[in-house]
């Protein structure tokens, strides 16, 4: 399957995140298209076009606006995530640096869906230049008259707000993000009520992924017929793949949906020169891993969750035969016992645990029983957290015990690093001029 | 709810209106919006839990509740779902997965958990040891190295934390937050290192910290005053009611070979729910030190000594005997009900006068007028759960978290509820804001006139919406006992009742006040309101006390109106020409639990009792009076008797004798000893006897009195430099039942002046203000409050600030203001 | 710098942006933390005054964070990503030998105040691992060499250029930023090879999307309706 350039078709325009540049290309024409229209028909256009969530969950973006109720006397409101935190996520960002305007024209054209007259854009806290940018895109706009009040003369009202977080993972998982932007400390919230009926400020919300909003002006320009002709009937449209890791040309890719990650590798030159593929991870971290005998396989959410995966983030990471998966797999739950909001028992206190084994194993002084019981924690987390970061924590080890025990058995005796050189593992020697 | 065993017979004929849901198998038909642990706790199943908590709203934290649901891909917590029609639940007793998700998150909970059962307070009624051994496994898998911090740390002075031991349930923060409205605690860190914790230098100084302690499912949280003390199962417990103030709390109070070791709240939905305040729940040291132990009499020299009670009881009622008629009863506002009446009954049947009066603090004629025609024996008034349901609640005079903390907790949970709260009151309290409340800004004296504008129906645009609402159905008016400190405000608030039909209550500060006016310890009323000038009162009270009607006597005089007499005496013989020739009015004096810088003029009083010739004493604790009395009798404290206190909403309610042992006798007991050897007829001081006599007696059905004409304040003129008092009494200040519990005095509120920001910046007092009057002179840091011109708000009775003792003023009084030093 | 009248008065132009004043607590430590250098009591109490909350709910939020401080942390606060695919590709090494040269830890400060030191965790530039930051600017593709050079100049005092960010400016600056300050600073940087990888890819081999329908469906819609 081709590349399809689409979001990053003017990413390489010296001022690709300014205004002008923007609208050099269409930028902002759908605007007045879309306020001139009824904003139910802007939410039946992006349910026919059947987009999904690109933030991980792939939850139909349609649907989920016509969750909110209509004519409530609430204040509405649009929350964009932009705290992209997963390890291996790093889609969001680079869009939100090369092309802000379009993640603004998508909150203007969504908001006015769902009769939202506030957007906020969380941004984690970690990436000031990416705020920077996103920040001067919304000032410009606001001078452009594309924000403030009476947009283009249309009658709609739209205040955008960009708010920088500041530091934690869990602020990706949208309740915890509403706390958050709400000033309080990032946990996740009950369910129900849902954020469509009681989300900011206990008013119906809807909160979408940056790439997933980023979509919609080219939803409304080109329809969803237009839109449908990529991807699968469950997985519609095109997606943003960031590959990382032991390729020659890390990058982002973007292509249709269905596309294999044999293409993709080919695209991104491939494994690194010298070295095998040992496993690759389809979205963020927090999905099982797959072995190169998966990589005919369509990256689509069905075919993803059809092999006991998922699309994710759809953010692929590559790792090579010089990867210790021991050290692997106990750096991505440390990653999650540092991120665990604590919460709930399971993930706080298993997560807690989960660490001090699995260093263990990469130190080589794990006890054989460690293998089961570490499988035994993952299941008393898995299920039983209150939000999916503790079945997130608990998902790598199972399908990386499963291919790769030995190297488990191996930390009972000898340290990870021992097993697997890590300078061999870095790539310095394949720095980019 | 309904149970239905499956095929045991046939089923209800009738269709029930709840939701059926099945549990375990077991069929039941509950209410829609019942919580599936709920349903489970009626059937008899434990699931178990620590962060849902019945009170509290669901957050299903713990992840302990978990129960499998059909249709449910994963274990569901039974503390957030609320049953759907069909449901089928099955918990740890019919379902694996139930049981193995819940013996897990035991695991989880006990890894970072530390081994403190030895030395921990909660061991033996701790609800994690008890859930480890119920729903948890034998052994642990741990055997890696816990997360460890320093400890004890304190969250206040009474409150210490032990973080350790905490499971991060949240309950403590979410009841700070939720109940109290005083978010000081809040989780702080991430992951495992999450603590509780407070901001720096800004303690956990709740009036309902203690709440915090009791509802902990470990021993993360413990007092200062109970810490190390004692394991629960050497404690006896028995239910009992709160002798501070006029809530009327349910209590359980702890006792171990015989000393009172704790004091916890007790379940009482219609009243306090689980809740008490900190005062209610740390202040019982008074009980324990500086009793008196012996009766006192005076030896010739005239100092007290020690004497035995035959000799003490003898020389009491030969004494009182003399004086029959010409003596007074003041008993306090401390006093159980049957204590109360045995006072009033033994000052009609056995002294023969109708000089009793159980309030000493300020107190007026309009008010026992008041008192009279419409709290005494009636028993229509608003309760806790009419505050719940009505349109409004006006506060008059009344700051109920610090004078009533109950009320102040109901009131709260109404207001989050759409329930407004409207105060007369000179600012915004902070308990106020908590209640979202809408302040009538109210200077010392304007009360009856702002009372008046919402009868006629004329008030400002910004109290209107009170005025209008004060007329539907269920509206509630609350005043205080300081409303008699207004003269005027009392009367106004009666005819704003009438006017708008909305219920009134009066809320005295003290648990004994409400009990003694129904039995009859004030001038003019007998036993259940009864007027003692109505003929049929007299035949129903007088038969029971077997006693003639023309025994008891004409009214009598109020405590304010004894000490005139008094002075009077003083004056009359002073001038007189030949002294011995001149009779006294008052010749004895029998005194219960009272304080004299409660009352009005505290210098007053006490040159009163010092001119009457006999003054007898009932007393727990050496006083101002005891120093003046002629025979201290030491009685009971509220551990050692049995008895029952009637809350401002006219519940009475009974509690058990304590102190089993106690060697103390009741005020009933030792009025009984004295009337046996004044040779009247009285009875035993038996509480069965007194309960079912009293009982006989019975609420007054007849026509209660009305409020006569009364005065109204002047308008007081103030010069430069003078401002008004207003001034109330916060729930931790000096007061002697507060008296041996330091860790509780020092979490008292900061003790401050309030003055309006013109009115400092007028006397250049932004930061301190020296307050003066002939008597003397205090010093206080200022905060500036948005409140009328021309007044200053002081505590009455706190470290640095006591008004009536050391400066002679009170409520109303005019006083000189300048800058303090920084 | 230190909390000053003007703190109070940008806090309240923060305080503003929102519906509910509360959500502006998370720039507010920002701020606080760009004039102090770290949260501090102070900065807690400055953030409960304006907000109306207490310290303790404020205390609660900063210490939820990882970017707030609770000491003072160098000039140029200096991250390097340790999670998985960083740490496989290179971070480790980088981070031993950056703390093996400055002679500090994870979140220790170098006795001269310039450099600190944080393994951070992933910062979304996967695809330019292994990643470094200096006061959270883009320090991407690094290795062992360019991450001590980069150091070094930073204790010196030297401009270092963020990959695809401005010249990095001292931490207190980049927090004002991220309460919500302009700096002027966001057109400086720019796009790198990776993010354009795909793009080149396709336009060397002729890769692009059909095109779409003349008109979008909702001004169809609306002439037809």
């Amino acid at each position: 399957m081709p590349l399809t350039p689409i979001l990053t078709a003017h990413w390489d325009d010296e001022d690709s995140h300014t205004l002008t540049g923007y609208r050099r290309h269409g930028g902002y024409d759908m605007v007045a298209v879309t306020l001139n229209s009824n904003p139910d028909d802007v939410i039946n256009l992006v349910k026919e076009s059947g987009l999904r969530g690109r933030g991980g969950a792939g939850f139909p973006t349609g649907m989920k606006w016509s969750f909110v109720p209509q004519n409530d006397g609430k204040p509405h409101y649009l929350v964009v995530n932009a705290d992209e935190s997963e390890p291996g996520a790093c889609k969001d960002i680079p869009l939100m640096m090369a092309n802000p305007h379009a993640l603004i024209e998508g909150c203007i054209l969504a908001s006015y869906a769902i009769r939202a007259n506030h957007a906020f854009i969380y941004i984690r806290g970690e990436v000031p230049h990416v705020i920077r940018r996103v920040a001067a895109a919304a000032r410009e706009a606001y001078s452009a008259g594309l924000l403030g009040k009476n947009i283009q003369g249309s009658g709609f009202d739209l205040d955008l707000v960009v708010h920088a977080g500041a530091g934690a993972y869990i602020c990706g998982e949208e309740t915890a993000l509403l706390d958050s932007l709400e000033g309080r400390r990032g946990q996740p919230r009950l369910k129900p009520p849902f954020p469509a009926v009681a989300g900011l400020y206990a008013s119906p919300t809807v909160i979408n992924n940056v790439e997933t909003i980023a979509n919609i002006p080219t939803i409304v320009r080109n329809g969803a017929d237009w839109f449908k002709q990529f991807g699968t009937e469950k997985s519609p449209g095109f997606k943003l793949f960031a590959v990382s890791g032991h390729v020659e040309r890390p990058g982002i890719y973007e292509a249709p949906l269905g596309t294999t990650m044999r293409e993709l590798l080919d695209y991104a030159g491939g494994v690194r020169k010298g070295h095998e593929l040992k496993f690759w991870i389809p979205g963020g971290s927090s999905v099982p891993m797959l072995m190169p005998e998966h990589l005919d396989t369509p990256l689509t959410y069905e075919d993803m969750g059809a092999l006991g995966t998922m699309l994710g983030t759809g953010t692929p990471m590559v790792f090579d035969e010089t990867t210790s998966v021991v050290r692997a797999i106990s750096r991505w739950i440390h990653f999650y016992k540092h991120e665990s909001c604590g919460k709930c028992t399971p993930c706080r206190e298993g997560t807690f645990w989960l660490d001090q084994i699995l260093e263990r194993f990469e130190n080589g002084t794990a006890a054989e029983t460690d293998i089961e019981k570490v499988d035994e924690i993952c299941k008393q987390i898995a299920g039983r957290s209150f939000c999916a970061l503790g079945d997130a924590a608990s998902t790598p080890y199972a399908p990386a015990l499963r291919y790769f025990r030995e190297e488990f058995l191996a930390g009972t005796h000898t340290p990870a690093n021992q097993l697997f050189d890590p300078v061999a593992s870095t790539v310095f020697t394949g720095a980019m001029a | 709810m309904t149970v239905t065993t499956p095929g045991a017979g046939t089923p209800a004929t009738q269709p029930l209106d709840g939701i059926n849901v099945s549990v375990d198998g077991i069929e039941v038909n509950v209410p829609k919006g019942t919580l599936v642990i709920r349903v489970a706790e009626q059937l008899g199943v434990a699931v178990p839990r620590f962060c849902d908590h019945p009170l509290l709203d669901p957050v299903a934290a713990c992840r302990m509740c978990l129960v499998e649901i059909e249709g449910q891909p994963k274990p569901q917590p039974a503390c957030a779902i609320t049953v759907t029609e069909g449901m089928k639940v099955r918990t740890q007793l019919t379902s694996e997965i139930a049981d193995q998700a819940q013996k897990g998150v035991m695991e989880f909970l006990l890894i970072n958990h530390p081994l403190d059962c030895p030395i921990c307070d909660k061991g033996g009624e701790c609800p994690l040891q008890n859930q480890a051994m119920a729903n948890g496994r034998g052994e642990t898998r741990f055997d890696g190295v816990k997360r460890t911090f320093p400890k004890p740390i304190n969250v206040s002075a009474q409150i210490l934390l032990d973080r350790e031991r905490c499971v991060s349930c949240a309950r403590c923060t979410r009841f700070a937050e939720q109940i109290a409205g005083d978010p000081f605690i809040d989780l702080l860190e991430r992951g495992a290192k999450q603590q509780v914790g407070i901001g720096d230098d800004t303690p956990f100084d709740s009036y309902f910290s203690g709440n915090t302690i009791q509802i902990c499912p470990v021993g993360a949280l413990t007092s200062a005053k109970y810490r190390f003390r004692s394991r629960p199962f050497d404690l006896v417990s028995t239910p009992t009611i709160c002798e501070h103030c006029a809530s009327g709390c349910s209590l359980r109070t702890d006792v171990r070979r015989s000393t009172v070791l704790r004091r916890q709240a007790w379940d009482n939905p219609d009243v306090n729910e689980e809740w008490n305040c900190d005062k209610g729940r740390f202040a019982f040291g008074y009980q324990a030190d500086g009793r008196i132990e012996h009766p006192l009499v005076r030896d010739e020299s005239g100092e007290l000594v020690a004497a035995s009670w035959p000799e003490a009881i003898a020389i009491a009622a030969e004494g009182l005997k003399a004086a029959g008629s010409r003596s007074a009863v003041f008993t306090g506002g401390r006093l159980t009900v049957e204590d109360a009446y045995s006072y009033a009954k033994f000052a009609r049947v056995v002294l023969g006068t109708d000089n009793i009066d159980f309030r000493s603090r300020t107190a007026t004629a309009e008010e026992a007028d008041f008192l009279a025609a419409h709290v005494a024996g009636r028993f229509d008034g608003p309760s806790y759960a009419d505050l719940e349901a009505a349109p409004v609640v006006l506060l008059v005079d009344f700051e109920p978290e610090d004078e009533s903390p109950i009320v102040f907790l109901r009131l709260r949970k109404a207001s989050r509820h759409g329930v407004r709260v409207a105060s007369i009151a000179p600012f915004a309290s902070s308990g106020l804001t908590k209640l979202k409340g809408s302040l009538i800004s109210a200077g010392p004296g304007q009360q009856p006139a702002l009372i008046a504008s919402l009868t006629d129906n004329v008030a400002a645009s910004d109290s209107a919406q009170t005025a209008t609402l004060l007329r539907e159905q269920g509206s509630v008016i609350l005043v205080g006992e300081r409303a008699a400190q207004t003269p005027g405000t009392l009367a106004a608030v009666a005819d704003l009742a009438r006017t708008t039909g909305a219920k009134l209550a009066w809320i005295p500060r003290r648990a004994g006040e409400r009990g003694a006016l129904d039995a009859g310890a004030l001038p003019g009323l007998l036993p259940g309101g009864r007027p003692l000038d109505n003929d049929q009162a007299r035949v129903q009270v007088a038969g029971e006390w077997g006693i003639e009607i023309d025994q008891l006597p004409p009214v009598g005089l109020s405590l304010t109106e004894v000490v005139s007499t008094v002075h009077a005496d003083n004056s009359a013989l002073a001038s007189a020409a030949d002294p011995t020739k001149v009779e006294r009015s008052i010749t004895a004096l029998l005194i219960a639990g009272v304080e004299a810088g409660d009352l009005e003029d505290p210098a007053s009083f006490l040159m009163a009792v010092d001119s009457v010739p006999f003054v007898v004493s009932l007393e727990q604790r050496h006083s101002d009076v005891t120093q003046r009395a002629d025979v201290v009798l030491p009685v009971a404290a509220a551990a050692e008797k049995a008895g029952a206190f009637t809350n401002w909403e006219g519940r009475t309610q009974t509690f058990g004798q304590v102190l089993r042992d106690a060697l103390t006798m009741s005020d009933s007991r030792v009025l009984a000893m004295i009337a046996t050897v004044a040779g009247s007829q009285f009875g035993r001081g038996d509480i069965a006897e007194i309960r079912s006599e009293f009982r006989r007696i019975g609420p007054w059905s007849g026509n209660h009195t009305h409020m006569s004409d009364v005065g109204s304040v002047d308008t007081i003129e103030l010069s430069s430099g003078e401002a008004l008092v207003s001034t109330w009494r916060p729930l931790l200040d000096r007061g002697v039942l507060q008296e041996g519990d330091p860790y509780l005095a020092a979490t008292a509120r900061p003790v401050e002046a309030r003055l309006s920001r013109a009115t400092a910046d007028a006397v250049g007092a932004t930061e301190f203000v020296v307050v003066s009057t002939d008597n003397g002179s205090i010093e206080l840091p200022v905060t500036i409050t948005q409140m009328p011109d021309g007044v200053i708000w002081l505590p009455t009775n706190s470290e640095g600030s006591s008004l009536r003792v050391e400066l002679g003023i009170g409520q109303g009084s005019v006083v000189r203001l300048s800058g303090g030093a920084a | 710098m230190s909390l000053t009248d003007q703190t109070i008065v940008d806090a309240r132009e923060c305080a503003a942006r929102y519906p509910d004043s509360r959500s502006a607590l998370l720039p507010l430590l920002h701020l606080v933390q760009s004039a102090e250098g770290t949260v501090t009591s102070d900065g807690i109490a400055l953030c409960a005054d304006v907000l109306g909350l207490t310290t303790a709910e404020v205390a609660g939020v900063a210490t939820f964070y990882t970017m707030y401080k609770r000491h003072k942390v160098g000039r140029y606060h200096v991250g390097v990503c340790t999670n998985t695919l960083c740490a496989v590709l290179g971070g480790d090494a980088i981070w031993d030998a950056l703390s093996e040269r400055l002679g500090v830890g994870h979140d220790e400060v170098t006795a001269d105040g310039t450099i600190s030191l944080e393994r951070i965790e992933c910062q979304a530039a996967c695809t330019h691992a292994p990643v470094m930051t200096a006061n959270w600017e883009f320090l991407d593709d690094m290795d062992v060499p360019r991450a001590l050079e980069v150091v070094e100049k930073l204790r010196a005092g030297e401009p270092v250029m963020s990959t695809r960010g401005p010249r990095i400016g001292t931490f207190q600056e980049i927090e004002r930023s991220l309460a919500g300050f302009d700096d002027g600073l966001a057109n400086e940087g720019g796009k790198d090879v990776r993010m354009l990888a795909g793009l080149d890819y396709a336009k060397q081999h002729g890769m692009s999307a059909p095109a779409g329908p003349a008109h979008s469906p909702l001004s169809v819609a609306k002439t037809e309706g």
